[in-house]
């Protein structure tokens, strides 16, 4: 096979695993518009106070620690103790879902009723917010993220393909976690809103939140419900992207990688997060590969977006959009 | 009700009032926010830290003391302006934004309003060149000497010559980033090695198809230009390919311990240049101790000092300092304006014994500066990540950059830019 041809294809597996990646952080995206109609821009944010709070717990990291320090005088920064990666997960898991309540007392339960740009602006106020409290309470320094997730080259396939083709192909071991967790995720989110009691009230307010309240759901439940779900997507994907480049403000910025995702796969999909994510990821690496070196490279974050706006023009609502029909 | 609003207001007017103008004002554009911050905390900290010293140790330098107030730029190059127009009435005397996208706008406010524009090791290289820019100055290296040491510091490594070789410079794709490009092509048409360049855009978390660029072709080396989140994905992703870490070698913004630490053990090996010292064991560190850590007065929790962004703040303010101190002898004053302090500038004389006076023998390199070089020696020293003992050793001895190359670099440049702002050229 020519050699040209491998590397394509490698690059081809190397997309696919980063779209996963993407995907990861738009599933926060879509469970919250889905079930609200908000454009929750603080899921980035959510995304990194996840990932500093199991640092933090897992660390034994006393929060707010700088601040205790500078009012008390003290020199406080740890507890003293480890807690295993697995009990830290579920504890911050907790957080997130305390997290939504609070969100839903503070912010969201003053806004019922309110036009979409009005939440929308909301969750932009909250996103500052949090990532200063998230650097109040644990402080701005990089953190390194070890729940025990296997990185590096993948040797099995490494071998396995340059036998078969001669030539090894690189696949990160934590791309391949993540894909299998996403799969997992996607999964467990189907069914729980297929055959769970809650999920199907969840559908019910995603279609029409006016008949939903006249049947009895709580709509204040729900987005409680969806927010904690919501955060612990955002959890998922802080340790995936934490696991690699440590736990760091900029982890916010994964944000900016799900938009051309929500835009290509539609707002209000789940498979849709999913296939965006391996469209945008397998483009913008291939189009790197091969006109890159053309044009001057870095070419993958303007790409995602050309690449989201012409599948638009086509499809407006996205790939896996409900296609919106007002009649006069 | 009344009394106690205007007692606040009076007491928030007299907590933000202009320092008095017989202190020396040295603002710190610093960013502890935002995705940049765990590196502008080390920088800003062991910046306010060092002032704090002269204060507390020496009453100030001499004789006045020294106010840093510090204003948050976020790394965000609005801000740093709006920080810079907030503060410059103050009586600054010097900035040092620690940013070249907030120095690129800096400089023609800087020139047209009189202040000292400090940007060691970033902002616009050809800054050395005091001949056309008078407020700014870069000593003691530039991107370029960089670019230079690193070339020749591989060179070294190779067995005397990289003719045949390959390098990749995997570099932030902005203006920072591509600094060295001229750099390194004119050393390669000089050295006879092949040049691969590789763009990673901003802000640098997803770099899979470089590596896997440089995985095919093989690079014998990889240059790194990054800064924040960009240089610890790369380490991590050379980790991942398995790329021999001591081949790997980043420019002094990408070799800090925040860049190392995710990649772990892994790291050890990688290495960085650098135009200064790191580690606490030089003698400033005892007094630092004393005077300000242990007196609670450190401008953060002290868990940064002695380490390599900490001791570049620390130098930062040195300078600052004993260009203050060279302008108060100049012009026998000591409350010193902006202009004088230029002078104290223009006319450094930082010998290694005084070096050794400040407790820092060996840190830095000794710098002559003069109205025409505001560049310095344009030397560095390599070191090298050793991951069990989380510290970086020197790799190298002080290296010097080619001279040649980057005076003609630094001429072609400012002259460009003296041509388009119509400066006319001093010290002749």
């Amino acid at each position: 096979m020519p050699d040209q041809l491998l590397f394509a294809l490698e690059v081809t597996a190397n997309g696919l695993m980063a779209g996963v990646m993407y995907s990861l952080v738009a599933l926060g995206f879509v469970l919250i518009f889905k079930a609200s109609g908000i454009f929750n821009y603080s899921q980035g944010v959510l995304a990194l106070f996840a990932a500093l709070t199991l640092v933090g717990i897992q660390e034994g990291q006393v929060p707010f620690a700088h601040l205790i320090n500078a009012v008390t005088g003290l020199h406080v920064t740890e507890f003293g103790w480890k807690v295993p990666a697995l009990l830290a997960i579920l504890l911050t898991a907790l957080v997130m879902v305390g997290l939504a309540i609070i969100i839903e007392k503070l912010v969201l339960k003053h806004l019922v009723n309110q036009e979409p740009i009005i939440l929308f602006m909301a969750t932009i106020g909250m996103a500052y917010f949090l990532e200063g409290f998230g650097d109040v309470m644990w402080g701005a320094d990089i953190k390194t993220l070890d729940v025990g997730l296997p990185q590096g080259i993948n040797e099995t396939l490494e071998s396995v393909t340059d036998k078969a083709l001669g030539y090894g192909f690189f696949v990160d071991n934590l791309d391949i976690v993540a894909t299998v967790v996403a799969v997992m995720l996607v999964t467990a989110l189907t069914l729980f809103s297929q055959y769970s009691k809650q999920g199907r009230a969840l559908r019910a307010v995603a279609d029409d939140h006016q008949a939903a309240l006249s049947v009895g759901i709580s709509l204040r439940f729900i987005w409680v419900l969806v927010w904690s779900i919501a955060g612990f997507v955002a959890l998922v994907a802080g340790i995936m992207w934490g696991s690699k480049s440590g736990v760091q403000f900029s982890l916010s910025l994964i944000a900016l990688k799900a938009l051309p995702v929500l835009m290509l796969g539609g707002f209000t999909s789940i498979p849709g997060a999913i296939v965006g994510g391996l469209i945008i990821g397998v483009g913008e690496k291939l189009f790197e590969f091969f006109a890159g070196p053309l044009i001057g490279g870095a070419t993958e974050n303007w790409f995602a977006y050309v690449l989201a706006l012409v599948f638009l023009v086509f499809r407006p609502q996205g790939l896996f959009g409900e296609k919106i029909i007002e009649r006069v | 009700m009344k009394k106690t609003f205007a007692a606040l207001v009076a007491a928030a007017i007299t907590a933000t009032a202009a320092p008095a103008m017989a202190e020396l004002v040295v603002p710190n554009l610093s960013y502890r926010t935002g995705p940049y911050a765990a590196n502008g905390i080390p920088y800003a900290d062991g910046f306010a830290d060092y002032m704090t010293l002269l204060n507390e140790r020496d009453g100030g330098i001499g004789g006045e003391k020294v106010v840093v107030p510090e204003c948050e730029t976020a790394y965000n190059t609005e801000k740093g302006v709006e920080c810079y127009e907030a503060t410059k009435s103050d009586g600054a005397l010097v900035y040092n934004p620690l940013s070249t996208g907030i120095t690129y706008q800096l400089i023609p406010k800087v020139t047209a309003d009189h202040h000292v524009l400090y940007t060691p090791g970033y902002g616009r290289t050809s800054a050395a060149n005091g001949k056309v820019f008078e407020w700014v100055f870069n000593y003691p290296a530039n991107y370029w000497d960089g670019a230079s040491i690193i070339v020749k510091y591989l060179a070294e490594k190779a067995g005397g010559s990289l003719s045949g070789k390959k390098i990749a410079l995997v570099y932030h794709n902005s203006a920072y980033g591509k600094e060295p490009i001229r750099t390194l092509e004119e050393l390669a048409k000089k050295e006879g090695y092949e040049l691969e360049l590789l763009p990673v855009d901003h802000p640098g978390q997803e770099q899979k198809s470089q590596w896997l660029q440089i995985r095919r072709n093989k690079p014998d080396y990889v240059i790194m230009y990054g800064w924040g989140v960009m240089n610890q994905v790369a380490i991590q992703e050379a980790v991942n390919i398995k790329y021999p870490m001591e081949n790997f070698v980043g420019i002094w913004w990408s070799g800090s311990e925040n860049d190392v630490a995710p990649a772990g053990d892994k790291a050890n090996g990688y290495t960085t240049i650098s135009f200064h010292g790191t580690g606490a064991d030089y003698p400033v560190y005892d007094d630092m101790k004393k005077f300000v850590i242990d007196a609670g007065k450190g401008a953060g929790a002290g868990d940064q000092v002695g380490t390599m962004l900490y001791s570049r703040g620390m130098y930062a303010a040195m300078i600052i300092s004993e260009a203050i101190r060279t302008a108060q002898t100049m012009h026998g004053a000591a409350a010193v304006s902006p202009e004088q302090v230029r002078d104290g500038f223009e006319n450094l004389n930082l010998t290694e014994e005084r070096l050794t006076e400040l407790g820092l023998p060996g840190f830095a390199q000794p710098i002559t500066a003069t109205c025409a070089d505001h560049g310095g020696p344009g030397s560095g020293m390599l070191f090298s990540w050793d991951a069990a003992g989380k510290k970086w050793n020197a790799a190298s001895d002080w290296i010097q950059s080619d001279g040649e190359l980057i005076d003609a670099l630094v001429a072609e440049d400012s002259a460009a830019f003296a041509a388009e702002t119509n400066t006319a050229e001093r010290c002749n």
